[in-house]
């Protein structure tokens, strides 16, 4: 790659930093440039991302519908599985997977529900209702 | 506390905590070229039964903490690495360490880390940065990728130093032992271990998902993704692709670029002009993973569908894994002095 060549598009990333790229100058020797970002990646991030938005949603009519415990709906939130929330809260992983039922999650005691709240970063009553407070 | 330390953006994390912490012991001359070719970081692997955020895993670059250690080791250089079980253990050896003056590397995980914006924080556990200082409840921290340096609360360095998940940092810390004077020798000898381990790495590595021969096998996987996925999965898979390849820390073209500039910098101490040669050659093969990155934009943007664009694109990853198996061929045939 040019130096010249070195993508200016718009992207996430500019909310923090500008970032390095290595490319070539005129007499092809590597320099370094900043950059803003380039739209082909982007646009991959945002697919991941419109990718894990329906998996939210989807996760959160299965907890509406009594299919599932909140747990599910914070697991996608999260961008977690059952081995990191499991690592996060100190539970096996078969507790955490049988707190994924919603008659099991609705026993479980405050100091567990504390637990989990802490690793999804919410409140306990967020966690139980789903309502949360979205700039977390 | 402030300890005495110099914030230096890099491309890669690792890296630039490399570069940054060596010049802290003394050690002036290793660029973030030079400690990516020096702990031999050029890499390719796809884990086909392994999966990372619901997508293929994969990698352009060697094992996280490889680099910082085996460019310290070619140097010379002890390293002290730690990890611990207990926070406040944890917490406690990182005071100490900033109140004897030095600054530290810590592995991170990015999912809490509060200064990143929102779209970056995946549960990726193997980012680096140094701490420098304290001041009251807040660490002064230097992220190698940003252009300036920042601030986390005890609390927050607490929860992404002991992140969980795959790789799970533990509260790891590491540091250079002591200053060491370190000679063009000595560098000079690095730099052909390090060359000579990354052809190693590419060329003969066993099997068929890694080095060289993992470009091929993903090409030939990727044929069948529209297939076996769907266009739509298959469109994902991709994307992960391209954000692995080219997404922050990878300086463009999947550290192939890092690598050309590496080479360009082995010169000035190996005066032998194959090296230059051989840079243009990573400089082609980084153009043509960013084409294939274009390529895949286009089926994940939904404008290339057919079975022939999947085609075009492994095909084109075959083509790629035949350039750079040829380019480490030619490192490997170098006459060292």
């Amino acid at each position: 790659m040019k130096k010249e060549e070195i993508p200016q598009d718009e992207s996430a990333l500019n909310k923090l930093t500008k970032e390095v790229c290595y490319a070539v100058d005129g007499s092809g020797n590597y320099t370094t440039q900043l950059s803003t970002g380039w739209e082909v990646k982007a646009k991959a991030l945002d697919i991941a991302w419109t990718d894990i938005e329906e998996r939210i949603a989807s996760a959160k009519q299965k907890v509406l519908n009594n299919e599932a415990s909140p747990l599910l709906f914070f697991i996608e939130y999260r961008l977690m599985d059952v081995p990191i929330v499991a690592g996060y809260t100190g539970f096996w992983k078969w507790q955490v997977k049988n707190h994924l039922k919603p008659d099991a999650f609705k026993k479980l005691s405050e100091k567990k529900l504390q637990r989990y709240a802490e690793a999804f970063n919410v409140s306990v009553e967020e966690l139980k209702t789903m309502n949360i407070d979205n700039s977390k | 506390m402030k300890v005495d330390f110099e914030h230096l953006q890099s491309a890669h994390c690792e890296n630039g905590v490399t570069t940054n912490l060596l010049k802290g012991v003394g050690v002036n001359q290793i660029t973030e070229p030079l400690a990516f070719g020096i702990g031999s970081g050029l890499f390719f692997i796809y884990i086909p039964f392994l999966k990372i955020n619901k997508g293929p895993a994969i990698a352009f670059r060697t094992q996280p903490g490889l680099i910082f250690n085996r460019t310290c080791k070619s140097l010379g250089i002890p390293v002290i690495r730690k990890k611990f079980s207990s926070k406040e253990e944890a917490q406690k050896v990182l005071d100490e360490c900033l109140q004897s003056g030095r600054p530290v590397g810590c592995q991170v995980g990015v999912f809490y880390l509060t200064y990143f914006p929102k779209e970056y924080r995946f549960h990726f556990n193997a980012h680096n940065i140094i701490v420098f200082g304290k001041e009251e409840d807040n660490y002064l921290i230097s992220d190698p990728v940003m252009e300036t340096t920042t601030l986390l609360s005890s609390y927050e360095l607490e929860r992404v130093r002991f992140a969980k998940g795959a790789l799970a940092p533990k509260g790891q810390l590491y540091y250079p032992k002591e200053n060491r004077m370190v000679s063009q020798e000595q560098i000079k000898n690095a730099i052909k271990t390090g060359i000579k381990r990354n052809v190693r790495d590419m060329l003969y590595i066993p099997g068929s998902i890694a080095g060289v021969s993992g470009i091929k096998y993903i090409g030939k996987k990727i044929k069948k993704w529209r297939d076996k996925l769907g266009l739509h999965d298959a469109g994902l898979y991709l994307a992960q692709l391209v954000r692995m390849q080219e997404e922050i820390g990878t300086g463009g073209g999947g550290f192939r670029y890092i690598y050309g500039a590496f080479l360009q910098q082995a010169h000035a101490y190996h005066p032998n002009d194959d090296l230059l040669e051989i840079s243009k050659t990573f400089t082609k093969a980084g153009d043509m993973w960013r084409n294939a990155a274009i390529q895949s934009a286009g089926i994940y943007k939904g404008r290339l569908t057919t079975q022939a664009d999947f085609n075009q694109l492994g095909d084109y990853l075959i083509e790629i894994s035949e350039v750079e198996k040829e380019a480490f061929k030619s490192l490997s045939k170098i006459k060292w002095h």
